[in-house]
């Protein structure tokens, strides 16, 4: 946990709001028109390119504004938590339409139901509105400043609650109760594990070709809170969150040479990795967080190397004299999928976590680079450059290659927590502006990450506890 | 790095056919005519001897070799060049120098890293071959980080796939 935040699972009838034990009014819902399947438009969920098999994703979710129990003011937003709630709503919305997921209508496009509606929807009215499911929600402002989001999802056909969840934030982590809200409606609607409330760490880039500046940053899933780390004095690469979010490894140029750098989050301090007179590059994770991965170049070979991140002796797990470089564990632990020149050219290889039973898997022609295991074990995604560079997934035994973009120069894929979605980096022919791009793991909803300035070496964190 | 030092050395024996990599376009001294730093004319007030910038004008773009496409190995072009650095680095015995590997654009960035390694070891052994001492000479590797040349083409790949060797200050 790197932020004091205080998540709890409320139990069922303390998230329920109180007033809806109570008799509700039914009412007043004006009506707007809601999309329903005889009125497309364009802004109401209608316009996903969604052509899964998957029936999950056809469902029209509707998502109206969460009403709140009495105007409050919060720090979370200058005009209170009934516009607070519509915030929470709007978020839950693009979530789910920026991944393709469902049909979502999202608040500006539907009426907004009462603070005693939150428990008790009225069902007759979404019906004739077209919705298949409803997300409704509140927030309350708590005497401490403390704001507490409900979040229901409901079966609009069957009138029927499908799940429910309640979360207490800091007024500054008002968007992961949202995001926790869309996980929920998420994983219950589709069987898929979670991912929204997650974050990303990768490189912004400013400046010219030849003068670019390269600076650490952080942001959410969705691109908001961004925040950079580093000044951009010294060049840095490849971040990688730790596990438990508290730490980020990476490479930084500081002092003039490639070293690994250990940032903690909490305390802002920077240490170095690995004192050595050589470059050090490439870190990686192990998923228990306790060793880290990274490449030493030595004298023009360069070989794959473990360290303790509590501190220890290195251990060398490679040793050809060709380019052995990057890596990435199993879920398990227990294997690497690396890169290696060792038979002329990059190719991806896999080894035991100790370095033995070093053998390829890629041998499908062209070159093999950036491998990366997905969360899930099942597949790994990697670089594949046949002249152009181009985002492929293949399975652990290097069969099944399949691409997922067609482009110029796509490069460095990693894998979001719940393995469904692969994020990249593309440069553009020419002026090599980078952007982070996304695309599903069937190949569909290939889609740009809104960063602030250029980004490269994106690397999805885990699902924030 | 013994094994590397051998295949460049053994890389520019093999490689002394005419190669069409280079990029820019610099005629090869004419035959006998000498260039190196001890017969170089500098005009007063110039850079002071064994400063990079006077590195620069002795070398005249000959701080700088070339590779080609995932290529480490000295031909003789490169070979010619690093002759006359490590005359001058003789000549000028308290200097020390780093030598820059780079790549160009169109690979993976940690690849390039290493790739650039290569590059920067490649140079340097050679000059340790030609008895540069092996203390006065660094090697980093920037791999695709710092292109000179900003076209997404051939020529300009061409001319970002290098070794560059810096005097130290």
């Amino acid at each position: 946990m790197t932020k004091p935040f205080i998540f709890a699972l409320l139990l069922a009838g303390v998230a329920a709001p109180v007033v809806a034990q109570q008799a509700p009014p039914p009412q007043a819902t004006a009506p707007a028109r809601m999309p329903g399947a005889d009125q497309p438009d364009a802004d109401v969920g209608l316009t996903g390119r969604v052509t899964d098999e998957s029936a999950w994703e056809d469902l029209q979710v509707a998502i109206p504004a969460f009403a709140t129990d009495r105007e409050a003011p919060t720090p979370a937003n200058s005009n209170g938590t009934g516009a607070l709630g519509l915030e929470l709503a709007r978020v839950i919305y693009n979530d789910l339409k920026n991944n393709a997921l469902f049909k979502p209508t999202g608040p500006d496009s539907l009426p907004r139901p009462g603070y005693s509606e939150i428990t008790a929807p009225a069902f007759g009215t979404w019906r004739g509105r077209g919705a298949e499911d409803l997300v409704q929600g509140y927030v309350r402002a708590g005497a401490n400043g403390q704001l507490t989001v409900g979040c229901y999802l409901y079966d609009v056909a069957l009138g029927q609650e499908l799940t429910r969840g309640g979360w207490v934030v800091a007024p500054a982590d008002w968007r992961r109760a949202a995001h926790k809200c869309a996980d929920l409606v998420y994983s219950r609607l589709s069987g898929e594990s979670p991912f929204f409330d997650s974050k990303i760490a990768y490189i912004a880039e400013t400046g010219p070709k030849n003068h670019r500046v390269k600076r650490l940053a952080v942001m959410d899933s969705d691109g908001a809170n961004h925040r950079f780390i580093t000044n951009g004095q010294a060049t840095t690469l490849t971040p990688r969150y730790s596990p438990d979010y508290s730490r980020i490894a990476y490479v930084s140029f500081l002092n003039g040479y490639s070293r690994l750098y250990i940032y903690d989050i909490r305390s802002g301090a920077q240490k170095l990795l690995v004192s050595s007179s050589n470059a050090t590059f490439a870190p990686r994770w192990s998923p228990d967080g306790r060793t880290i991965l990274y490449s030493v170049a030595n004298g023009g070979n360069t070989d794959v190397y473990s360290v303790p991140v509590a501190g220890g002796s290195p251990r060398r797990l490679t040793d050809s004299p060709g380019i052995d470089v990057g890596g990435s564990f199993s879920p398990d632990g227990r294997q690497i999928v690396f890169e290696s020149d060792r038979s002329g050219n990059q190719q991806c290889y896999v080894m035991n976590s100790d370095g033995s039973n070093q053998h390829r898997i890629s041998f499908f022609g062209g070159r093999c680079a950036t491998p990366e295991w997905s969360p899930r074990g099942d597949l790994i995604a990697f670089t594949h450059i046949v002249g152009d560079l181009r985002i492929a997934v293949m399975t652990p035994s290097g069969s099944g290659l399949r691409y997922l973009t067609n482009d110029w120069q796509d490069e460095a894929p990693t894998w979001s927590p719940n393995g469904r979605i692969v994020q990249f980096f593309r440069t553009a022919k020419g002026s090599g502006q980078t952007s982070i791009w996304q695309v599903d793991l069937t190949g569909r909803n290939l889609r740009r990450l809104p960063t602030p300035v250029g980004a490269s070496d994106p690397a999805w964190g885990p699902v924030l506890p | 790095m013994n094994r590397l030092a051998i295949t460049a050395v053994a890389a520019t024996v093999l490689a002394l056919a005419a190669c069409s990599k280079k990029p820019p376009a610099q005629l090869p001294p004419a035959p006998g005519q000498a260039v190196g730093p001890a017969q170089s004319a500098l005009p007063p007030g110039g850079p002071t001897p064994g400063t990079e910038a006077h590195f620069q004008q002795v070398m005249n773009g000959r701080d700088v070799i070339y590779f080609d496409t995932d290529k480490y190995d000295i031909d003789s072009e490169d070979a010619a060049a690093l002759r006359q650095q490590a005359q001058y680095l003789l000549q000028y015995g308290s200097v020390h120098a780093t030598i820059e590997g780079h790549c160009d654009e169109r690979g993976t960035r940690e690849y390039n890293l290493a790739l650039g390694d290569r590059r920067a070891n490649a140079a340097k052994n050679y000059l340790v071959s030609l008895g540069v001492p092996a203390d006065r000479l660094t090697t980093i590797s920037y791999g695709k980080e710092r292109p000179v040349a900003l076209g997404s083409d051939e020529a300009s790949w061409a001319k970002n796939r290098r070794a560059v060797t810096v005097i130290l200050q």
